[in-house]
């Protein structure tokens, strides 16, 4: 099954390769990934849907959780989220059907991003089942090129953050967190 | 103010500041600068004959004293030949910090000399790994691995570090704060659950003990032993947990798994309540899933909480430190002893009468024959020299699980043993590593013939650095195990299993000024066992045991535990 997964990361170098090579070192693939900096410049925000047996989603979180990079992952699967996904894609277009196209684009509130004698580009925003039928409908009007965003995702229940206090260095005892 | 000082001389006063007594490495190019500094500092290096060797000796030490163990290696073949003792380490939960050099960082990416991604290939070989590229950052970096590499489920760290951060200069200022938010390691268990779990045990008429390497990474000996003897329950020490509770038990069972004695695997099947202590219920122990343990419930401590319920759903979940745990376990335990005791006290009986019996129906019993050394009778005499106080180190595969059958450990750390990953070679540079560690106690390398020569160049760093290591060589002229699989699982067709041309060992050791010597008889074994021991220098001695002889009881790979292959099929007479 699909299972969507929310990680919020320090922004460190290689911390990327950490979560994309956990998931292929534990033999899950990858369906589609978004990453990008949050408020705090030092945090990323990485949205990540994983081909995964339902049965597995605990163990993919436990393992997430464990990388020294990851603050939290959460799986946001069952759990209220809202998902979104951008398709940018090229229609071609002839002078009979500009109109059709332009009315179609409409109805899946797309957005024309540019148009020209041979076509249009058109950005669309939507859940994932949303965005495929309207590829499925601009296909009908000629050859297209689709590119997708992937998957970002924003968790509706407010989830605490629990992290790990600073350890003083030589007692070995946690000291309190500022 | 402090002086100035190099990045490497850093780097030595983090080492030094943690702790660490010895570096097992082998300098190059980029660590020229961290060689110059190691010259003159109190902490000694040990100079390996192969980096993989150097990240095995590490671990060894690691196995036998639970301190982080430091390996080193150049930039480039340096740090690619560490990988194998980085996996090993992490498979083991092993901790060790491994330093290695990488190139200038102004050439990072460039293809230069000895270049190689160390920070990327060694991503899935460790716990967490570090490139450091300023000097800013060196000492909290190195004291942040050795933080990590040793708390919670303990595993290898490395650090690499540019060439011109070792040779910067700066000021060492003191790490007084270790700061991991995303690090989080819980260690005291959830004092509902402990109850809870106490309670099961008395409630449990057929309880077990299922120990593994997690007692002896938190040095739970104490704890467990306490725990057994409260509940009298029988129990049994995985290939990572030997010495965990000690051998000489009178509730000691033996190993379960694979090779497990057929009490133990018996056990595991007919119990009710498995108590799994830091285990992480590996496939050489539970064979196939289905048939493991299928009457009972499941109480599972560990540290890690991902390893609880990954293999086996765990009825009672308990993440922490096992000796922590265990000691408030131990606690509620005995407060509910007076009532709870009596509950099952006859079924209690019952269980351990069938336990005895199991024993005695099939015991791990050696064999012996007048004509060859069994290899069994070599573990056996080995056994009886060291009354299960010596530290055996052994490689991977038949002479392994022999040796785990019937070498007793009465002490925790006292097994070194690559289980998960199951390393070809590790016998001798890891027996190097306990023996540094513990200069004053007898230390055996067991090796096979095939693990031995992958590990002969070591032969070296014994003679260099006079370390006693008895090195055993179970020499049956063939690499065993594979033998034993091709014999039992693809008709006895031996492809490339032989080991011809083994070098003659009192001519190899002596080549290395050790001694050595090649035994046949069983009536030379005592005495040249007694001959090496009392050997105050190194000795190599080259048993030659039975050839084709194989390793029982064996659960066949996927197989039931309890449908132990207990002895070889006999052979059908040809009219």
């Amino acid at each position: 099954m699909l299972m969507t997964i929310s990680i919020l990361m320090e922004n460190k170098p290689g911390a990327l390769m950490r979560v994309t090579g956990l998931i292929s070192q534990r033999g899950y693939n990858i369906e589609s990934l978004t990453v990008a900096r949050t408020l705090d410049p030092m945090l990323s925000r990485m949205t990540i849907t994983v081909d995964v047996d339902s049965r597995q989603r605990s163990q993919v979180i436990k393992q997430m959780n464990k990388l020294v990079n990851v603050l939290q992952a959460s799986d946001l699967t069952e759990s209220p989220a809202v998902l979104r996904e951008m398709v940018l894609l090229r229609v071609r277009a002839t002078m009979e059907n500009r109109t059709a196209i332009l009315k179609e684009a409409e109805i899946f509130a797309g957005r024309v991003v540019d148009s020209s004698v041979d076509g249009f580009a058109i950005e669309a925003t939507g859940d994932p089942e949303k965005l495929e039928e309207f590829i499925a409908v601009m296909e009908a009007y000629g050859d297209i090129e689709v590119t997708r965003s992937g998957m970002v995702a924003v968790s509706l229940e407010s989830k605490k953050l629990r992290l790990a206090p600073p350890v003083s260095k030589h007692h070995d005892e946690p000291v309190e967190a500022k | 103010m402090s002086t100035l000082i190099s990045g490497a001389r850093v780097l030595l006063e983090c080492l030094s500041r943690e702790g660490v007594e010895v570096i097992f490495g082998y300098p190059g190019g980029v660590t020229l600068p961290l060689y110059d500094a190691i010259y003159d500092n109190p902490i000694k290096h040990v100079l390996v004959r192969h980096e993989e060797n150097a990240a095995f000796s590490a671990a060894g030490y690691a196995r036998a004293t639970g301190r982080v163990g430091v390996c080193c290696a150049t930039s480039g073949p340096g740090a690619t030949n560490l990988t194998t003792g980085l996996v090993d380490a992490m498979m083991d939960s092993i901790p060790i910090v491994a330093l290695t050099g990488q190139v200038l960082s102004k050439l990072i990416g460039t293809d230069a000399f000895q270049e190689a991604d160390t920070f990327g290939i060694t991503r899935p070989c460790t716990k967490h790994n570090f490139l450091v590229k300023d000097i800013k950052d060196l000492a909290q970096t190195v004291h942040e691995a050795f933080h990590i590499a040793s708390t919670g489920r303990p595993g290898p760290v490395l650090v690499d570090i540019t060439k011109d951060v070792l040779m910067a200069m700066s000021h060492y200022t003191p790490v007084t704060e270790i700061h991991l938010p995303g690090y989080k390691v819980v260690t005291d268990g959830h004092a509902g659950q402990i109850r809870r779990a106490a309670q099961m045990m008395w409630e449990s008429s057929r309880p077990y003990v299922y120990a593994g390497g997690g007692i002896l990474a938190s040095g739970a000996t104490p704890e467990l032993t306490e725990l057994v003897d409260t509940l009298d329950a029988p129990a049994v020490c995985t290939l990572m947990g030997l010495g965990g509770l000690s051998s000489s038990h009178p509730n000691f069972v033996s190993m379960p798994g694979m090779h497990g004695s057929y009490a133990a695997n018996m056990g595991m099947y007919e119990c009710d309540l498995l108590i799994a202590l830091g285990v992480r219920f590996d496939d050489r122990v539970t064979g196939r899933l289905a048939a493991f343990a299928p009457h009972a419930k499941v109480i599972h401590l560990d540290i890690d909480p991902a390893e609880i319920s990954k293999i086996r759903t765990a009825d009672l979940p308990i993440v922490g430190d096992a000796k922590k745990v265990l000691a408030k376990l131990n606690r509620n335990l005995k407060e509910m002893e007076a009532e709870m005791a009596p509950l099952h006290s006859e079924d209690r009986k019952a269980w351990w009468k069938q336990i005895r019996a199991w024993k005695e129906e099939h015991p791990l019993a050696p064999s012996f024959s007048t004509d060859e050394i069994k290899p069994q009778h070599l573990m056996y005499e080995i056994d009886k020299l060291s009354g299960g106080e010596a530290i055996v180190s052994v490689d991977v595969g038949q002479h392994q699980m022999w040796a785990a059958q019937f070498i007793r450990f009465n002490n925790p750390r006292t097994w070194i043993c690559s289980g998960g990953l199951g390393s070809m070679g590790f016998g001798l540079p890891a027996a190097i590593g306990a023996q540094m560690a513990h200069p004053d106690q007898l230390v055996f390398a067991i090796c096979g013939d095939g693990g031995f020569q992958m590990a002969i160049p070591e032969l070296a760093t014994l003679a260099n650095q006079g370390l006693p290591v008895k090195v055993v060589v179970m020499n049956n002229g063939y690499l065993g195990m594979v033998r034993q699989w091709q014999d039992l699982f693809y008709n006895n067709r031996l492809s490339s299993v032989e080991i011809c041309s083994f070098p003659n060992i009192e001519m190899l050791a002596g080549a290395y000024g050790i001694k050595g010597r090649i035994i046949r008889s069983p009536l030379e074994l005592v005495p040249a066992l007694k001959e090496m021991i009392a050997e105050p220098g190194p000795y190599v001695l080259d048993v030659r045991v039975t050839q084709f002889e194989n390793v029982y009881p064996m659960v066949p790979a996927g197989g039931a535990i309890n449908e132990m292959v207990l002895a070889p099929p006999q052979p059908v007479a040809v009219p």
